[in-house]
């Protein structure tokens, strides 16, 4: 690969190091891709095996998961507009987006805990039955991956106020916009196939 | 320095607007139509595939040309994609539709036994 046709494109892309890095990272996505299909094909399986804990439909309430998927959603918008703003050049455009975005994350977070809070209560448990175990690494995991992405974030906003958007900044911002997208794309096939198709079986 | 990016988004804003009407359809289509079961899980499976391209190429800079195309691994992208289809499509099919017959889910077998008979 040849350094010259880049100067003139997007911040991230234009050191060969860059390009390298966020090839390498989707290299990462395809693998937590299959991470997640073993989440979910053991969920699928395991749906229905509740034992004598409550059925997931009398557990899922529709008004919640559907705040936590606009949350979400909207987190995935805002994050692409950060990276938009970034490649105008403002700092401010891509820091105020990113704490925006930051803030969705959190209260997605927040409504993910309490919903698990919930169901402990009423006595679905990881240990409850194969089917709540199945649920909660499948939505624990995400969970997880969103803590750590909001984690990440925080300290990309940290660096971005320290160094400003340079080559360096501008392409861990476009990973860690990637990674976030892809969150969102787990979160999608989490709400369709356990809490819609739970509520509708 | 010179930047091509337009100041409004729109890309971002159609793949937002869409995604939103996609979730809605699929929330109505589970929770408020009368549509057979099996046509609705179908249905919003395909809806979530949908939503899934949505955020690949709206918003992940997934056809973008300025990186020279070389950014995406496409090969392991699909690779990637396979084996998800593999694991589950395969897991669902060895471990529901597959073998043993003790299960106690079939349709045929509640429908003998009558609705108060559960595992």
């Amino acid at each position: 690969m040849s350094e010259q046709n880049f100067s003139s494109g997007p911040l991230e892309y234009q050191t060969e190091q860059s390009r390298l890095n966020i090839l390498g990272f989707w290299i990462f996505l395809a693998a937590e891709l299959a991470l997640f299909s073993t989440l979910f094909a053991t969920y699928a399986v395991l749906s229905g095996r509740t034992a004598d804990a409550p059925a997931p439909f009398e557990l899922f309430e529709p008004t919640s998961t559907l705040i936590m998927t606009f949350l979400l959603l909207t987190s995935s918008f805002t994050c692409g507009i950060a990276v938009h703003e970034m490649r105008n050049g403002s700092k401010k455009g891509l820091l105020t987006w990113l704490i925006v975005t930051l803030l969705l994350g959190f209260a997605f977070l927040g409504f993910e805990i309490d919903e698990f809070i919930t169901y402990v209560h009423e006595g679905a448990t990881l240990q409850s039955s194969a089917y709540w175990s199945a649920f909660f690494i499948l939505a624990g995991t995400h969970g997880l991956h969103v803590t750590l992405g909001a984690g990440w974030m925080i300290l990309l906003v940290i660096q971005l106020m320290q160094r400003g958007i340079t080559r360096v900044t501008s392409r861990k911002v476009f990973i860690v916009s990637l990674y976030w997208h892809f969150l969102d794309v787990v979160w999608i096939f989490i709400f369709t196939s356990v809490y819609l198709i739970g509520m509708v079986m | 320095m010179e930047h091509k990016t337009k100041r409004i988004p729109v890309k971002h804003i159609i793949g937002f607007i869409l995604s939103l009407a996609l979730t809605i359809v699929a929330a109505w289509a589970a929770l408020g139509s009368d549509l057979p079961k099996g046509w609705v899980i179908t249905g919003i499976m395909v809806l979530a595939v949908i939503q899934a391209a949505i955020q690949l190429f709206m918003f992940m800079h997934m056809t973008e040309s300025a990186s020279g195309n070389g950014h995406i691994p496409w090969n392991m992208m699909f690779h990637g994609f396979v084996i998800v289809a593999i694991v589950v499509a395969g897991s669902l099919f060895t471990m529901s539709y597959g073998f043993g017959h003790h299960h106690n889910d079939s349709p045929a077998h509640q429908q003998q036994h009558g609705e108060h008979m559960h595992d």
